[in-house]
């Protein structure tokens, strides 16, 4: 079959591989390259070396704020929405009524985009803190803490069902036994649930952590990085060098392969961490 | 134990009525703004509408706040709504069906020709899920303009191509998985592999590309950087509507914001009670395997 099949290589392959190199392998090997030169359009680009990555790094940009707030961010993200996510899946894994009607409201904020969610929170929060005489703008700690709220509300229930469908799939049996052995919920908890759901905790963890870390329409609705660029993550931060100041092209480009570079460097981690699980189980 | 059970039961019910409360309390405020005047949707955001004036002595007379479904004309008309609606359904539904056929084409070719070819594109659509958008945007966009793709047609390539990575994935992991016997009957039995593929192979994924379909459908609805930068101002989508409805300086319409955010809403939840089995299995399955 393979050599029949082969011989089609165009028909099955050609159309998606096209598009592919159009949207990103052209884009990619273009954009390294440009964040090796200086431009205003792709035509007129001149090699500059390492300048953007200096400019980058340097005091007066706001890259490696934007970064350091963007870890910080993810790290409590991470935390809070695992922590979430996993008690409501124990909850709604109890023998009660009513459960499917939950899982099914808690999961709904996940299909409403991240420009939407973000005007969304913005006239709840700004409600919330005008009482204080406060707008989400006053501080670039409120941004960011509004962020943190909405990607606890959105993200929850996407991680609740992940760790239902693991809950779910424990053998009975090894629970019943170990109640049958005087064992308490907590003790069943720790020694058998998680422990053997410990895959899906990997799942989630990175899916939590790349999803903060990637994270764009609902900052640049919600503030929009103000006041300032103090309450912008990364991808936002890029995204503004880019197209908002004339001549920080390069610069952004620049900071975009760095930012590449950390999520695969991501990416290898879970790779490995996924990998390694799989062999113990 | 029994008894303490069921008040456990109740307990916790009721918590998670409460906590229901929250997850859709944002959009019913949301909803109850989209009927109040625009300039008291900023300064009273948790107060009702109102349907009578108030007679507040001195401090003058309050207007009632009620004001039917204006914001919802203003809305549609400023963002000039169903325009980018239609667009979003057209972008949406078109961009799904080329991915699912075209990537599970390449995936099944790629799982079972298993020459350089194959593995070299396997490993670059692989690379592509850990790319972010940042990195390509702009030279994409000017590459887009060159080849113009800046229309909803045009835009179907770059979907297709940003979308590959993840959904050649999904089905080459699929694809690994079902044996190749009766693949091979079909060969034997004069079938070409296009015929195979789309007599045999192509029912048989039908799971995967449910699945393929609904995560997809979640990104491009919502995707915003994407439509923004390649056709921005001239073939909005929904997301870029609501952004440009913000975007002017000064004062914005705070009253057509609600309600747009309500008919962009709208849309989601008919989708959600529709295939919500579907959706959650969806989002499960992909997040495992991805």
């Amino acid at each position: 079959m393979q050599k029949v099949l082969r011989k089609y290589w165009a028909i099955f392959t050609l159309p998606t591989v096209i598009c592919f190199a159009i949207a990103f392998l052209i884009p990619f090997i273009t954009g390294l390259g440009l964040s090796f030169s200086n431009f205003t359009t792709v035509t007129d680009a001149k090699f500059v070396g390492f300048v953007n990555y200096k400019k980058a790094f340097s005091g007066d940009s706001d890259f490696l704020p934007s970064l350091g707030r963007t870890v910080l961010f993810t790290i409590i993200c991470m935390v809070l929405i695992n922590l979430f996510g996993f008690i409501l899946a124990l909850l709604l894994t109890r023998k009660m009524r009513g459960t499917s009607f939950f899982r099914t409201i808690f999961f709904m904020p996940n299909l409403i985009g991240g420009i939407v969610l973000g005007y969304v929170w913005q006239l709840i929060l700004n409600g919330i803190l005008m009482k204080y005489n406060q707008t989400l703008t006053t501080k670039g700690s409120y941004g960011i803490i509004g962020l943190i709220i909405l990607m606890c509300w959105q993200m929850t229930g996407y991680m609740m069902v992940i760790y239902i469908a693991a809950l779910q799939n424990i053998n009975p049996d090894m629970i019943e036994a170990a109640e049958i052995d005087g064992a308490s919920s907590w003790q069943t908890l720790i020694h058998i649930k998680i422990p053997t759901i410990m895959p899906a905790i990997t799942i989630c963890t990175f899916l939590t952590l790349t999803n903060s870390f990637r994270l764009f329409d609902q900052n640049l609705a919600l503030t929009n990085g103000a006041p300032g660029n103090d309450s912008a993550l990364v991808a936002l931060d890029i995204y503004k060098t880019f197209y908002g100041t004339t001549g920080y092209a390069g610069v952004g480009q620049a900071e975009a392969v760095i930012f590449t570079i950390i999520l695969a460097v991501i990416a290898v981690i879970q790779l490995h961490a996924t990998r390694r699980k799989e062999v113990e189980s | 134990m029994n008894k303490s059970r069921k008040t456990a039961n109740v307990i916790i019910t009721i918590i998670l009525a409460f906590l229901s409360l929250i997850f859709i309390g944002p959009i019913l405020m949301v909803l109850m703004n989209s009927f109040k005047g625009k300039l008291f949707i900023s300064s009273e955001p948790f107060k009702f509408p109102t349907f009578k004036q108030q007679d507040l002595g001195e401090a003058g007379i309050m207007p009632k706040t009620f004001v039917g479904t204006k914001n919802y004309v203003s809305g549609v008309e400023k963002t000039n709504f169903w325009g980018a609606f239609g667009r979003s359904v057209f972008i949406t539904v078109f961009s799904v069906l080329l991915i699912v056929v075209l990537t599970s084409m390449t995936a099944w070719f790629i799982t079972r020709a298993k020459n350089h070819y194959a593995s070299v594109l396997y490993y670059l659509f692989v690379f592509l899920m850990v790319i972010p958008f940042q990195m390509v945007m702009y030279s994409m966009t000017k590459i887009a303009d060159v080849l113009h793709l800046d229309n909803p047609v045009g835009i179907l390539v770059l979907y297709l191509g940003f979308g590959a990575g993840m959904s050649v994935f999904m089905f080459s992991g699929f694809v690994k998985g079902i044996p190749t016997d009766i693949e091979e009957a079909a060969i034997i039995d004069g079938c070409n592999p296009l015929q195979c593929f789309f007599k045999v192979v192509f029912p048989i994924m039908k799971p995967t590309s449910i699945t393929v379909a609904i995560l997809n459908t979640m990104w491009i609805w919502n995707d915003y950087l994407m439509p923004y930068l390649v056709m921005g101002k001239d073939y909005p989508t929904i997301p870029v509507a609501i952004q440009y409805l913000q975007g002017g300086y000064g004062s914005i319409d705070m009253g057509a914001m609600m309600a747009v955010l309500i008919l962009a809403i709208i849309p989601i939840i008919i989708f959600y009670a529709l295939c919500q089995r579907q959706i959650i299995e969806g989002v499960v399955a992909g997040a495992v395997k991805g």
